[in-house]
């Protein structure tokens, strides 16, 4: 079995399916892009993998050792987070909340491994740092750090390079590129069809018409043509 | 000098002594969770459930309760806990559901205090509950008591969840997504809201109550930028100026409540100052 298999999955909220009867499945070191224009569902789909919203019909299986916990999230900033007093050392260690139960503070050996997830996005310099003065580019990178500190295994990327200027958005995705290769699954929301194409090796498109597979699949699926020229 | 000889013979009466004691651990909880507060947009609900407090006050003086902490307490608390639920499912947002609830018992309150007065000095019992005056020295010694070991379970509680309260805040969605219980923190906090509310309503009044919650933890993120030093200044801030504020009313003679919190707004308007100047010369 894959790391996570949709099946028959509905998705919406408050009532309203915006998206239904999804299958797709995610094997361990793919790279799959989400794909659909604004208001389809991607960040709702997002939210019900992460077990956010829970599913209108269908299920979510994870499988190959993962647990749904164990799913690292880069979330879209949030306007509370712009004007938010806090180091870069201690957003990156708060990625390992979720494990810590009820125990009060992060041990020695978490405290580590958040420096050396720093020292992975290149961003150990900025440990003291605060948040709100960094870059765009910057923050994103933080915010990965804090989401490798969550998982080794899955990453949710919901659109990583919103706002980021040409050669900053390059350096993200060589960067995420690094983080697939090195073994973790990578599944990326984008507006971007051409960097989908360039770095994903499977596309999920919703919205008007639902396609999941490879990218070649999708290359000669004659979506591409039509909404790829946008 | 003659002031300062005033306050010099008043410190060292008992009651005095033990009232500032009362109102420096009132300052110090006040101040913990108000970043929180500000940075989640829960500084509304502190506002609302402070007119629910009061709304509690006029109940227990009609029923002629002398431990009025014992109906206030409870009842802030479940408002609290409903405001939070509220916010969730949202058929009345969020905001207008506080302001319903907070008017509401205001409106309430006073009524229930009109009709059934407890004394003949009506004015005097609406102004000292809702400004505060000098009702932390005729607290009686079982509510003293209370008060010290709730602030203390307060200042507990908040190390003990720091790194919770830290994550909750920042990112709540990645929290949850993470295996972080935010829902059950969430309820902690506003528990523990209702609970510094019902406190700090002695040192400074319904009224006043956010100002003592709030004005700290916004001088403090004027000048610092990690969240433990804006907490650590936060809380240093709010118990100076408690302090400042409390002596300066036995010394003039003024409101006590009203001086905490102008005390807070001038350190409010210094940092104010001081961070201008380092952004100015920072960049």
């Amino acid at each position: 079995m894959a790391q996570l298999v949709c099946n028959n999955l509905s998705i919406g909220y408050e009532g309203v399916e915006i998206v239904s009867d999804l299958s797709f499945s995610v094997g361990s070191g793919d790279y799959l892009c989400i794909l659909g224009e604004n208001g389809s569902g991607k960040s709702t789909l997002m939210k019900t993998i992460l077990g956010l919203h829970s599913p209108m019909r269908g299920s979510i299986e994870t499988g190959e050792g993962l647990t749904q916990r164990e799913i690292g999230y880069l979330p879209q900033q949030t306007q509370v987070q712009k004007d938010f007093p806090a180091s870069v050392r201690e957003i990156v260690v708060s990625g390992f909340q979720g494990r810590c139960g009820a125990r009060p503070f992060y041990s020695k050996e978490e405290k580590r491994l958040a420096l050396e997830n720093m020292k992975r996005m290149g961003i150990d310099k900025l440990a003291r740092r605060c948040y709100r003065e960094l870059s765009g580019g910057q923050q994103q990178r933080v915010l990965l750090a804090r989401a490798l500190c969550a998982t080794q295994k899955m990453l949710l990327l919901d659109e990583p390079v919103a706002g980021l200027d040409p050669k900053v958005t390059e350096e993200m995705y060589d960067l995420i590129s690094e983080l697939n290769k090195s073994g973790i699954t990578i599944i990326m929301i984008s507006h971007d069809v051409k960097a989908a194409l360039r770095y994903a090796d499977h596309i999920l498109h919703i919205g008007g018409e639902i396609f999941f597979g490879t990218r070649e699949e999708y290359l000669q699926s004659g979506l591409y043509t039509v909404k790829g020229a946008r | 000098m003659e002031a300062f000889e005033k306050l010099i013979s008043y410190v060292q009466l008992p009651f005095v002594y033990h009232a500032i004691i009362v109102g420096v651990l009132i300052a110090l909880c006040s101040s913990l969770l108000g970043v929180t507060l500000v940075l989640k947009r829960f500084s509304f609900i502190g506002d609302g459930l402070s007119h629910v407090a009061f709304g509690g006050v006029a109940i227990a003086t009609v029923m002629n309760i002398t431990n009025n902490m014992l109906v206030v307490m409870p009842v802030t608390v479940i408002s609290a806990v409903l405001l939070l639920r509220t916010g969730k499912n949202a058929k009345i947002k969020g905001d207008a559901a506080v302001a319903m609830i907070s008017v509401g018992a205001l409106a309430v309150g006073y009524m229930l205090m009109k009709l059934f007065p407890a004394s003949g000095n009506l004015t005097g019992d609406v102004c000292t509950t809702l400004f505060g005056s000098m009702s932390l020295i005729t607290l009686s010694e079982f509510d003293m008591w209370v008060t010290v070991v709730l602030s203390v379970v307060v200042v507990l509680f908040f190390i003990f969840f720091y790194n919770k309260i830290f994550s909750v805040t920042f990112d709540e969605d990645f929290a949850r997504a993470t295996g972080t219980r935010a829902g059950l923190y969430n309820l902690l906090i506003a528990v523990i809201i209702a609970v510094i509310i019902v406190l700090a309503m002695n040192l400074v009044g319904s009224l006043l109550i956010s100002a003592l919650v709030i004005f700290p933890a916004l001088s403090a993120m004027r000048v610092f930028k990690s969240f433990k030093s804006v907490t650590i200044c936060s809380a240093c801030l709010s118990v100076s100026c408690a302090l400042i504020g409390m002596l300066t009313s036995i010394m003039f003679g003024t409101p006590t409540g009203s001086t905490i919190v102008v005390a807070d707004i001038v350190a409010f308007a210094a940092f104010s100052l001081i961070g201008f100047i380092r952004r100015g010369f920072g960049r």
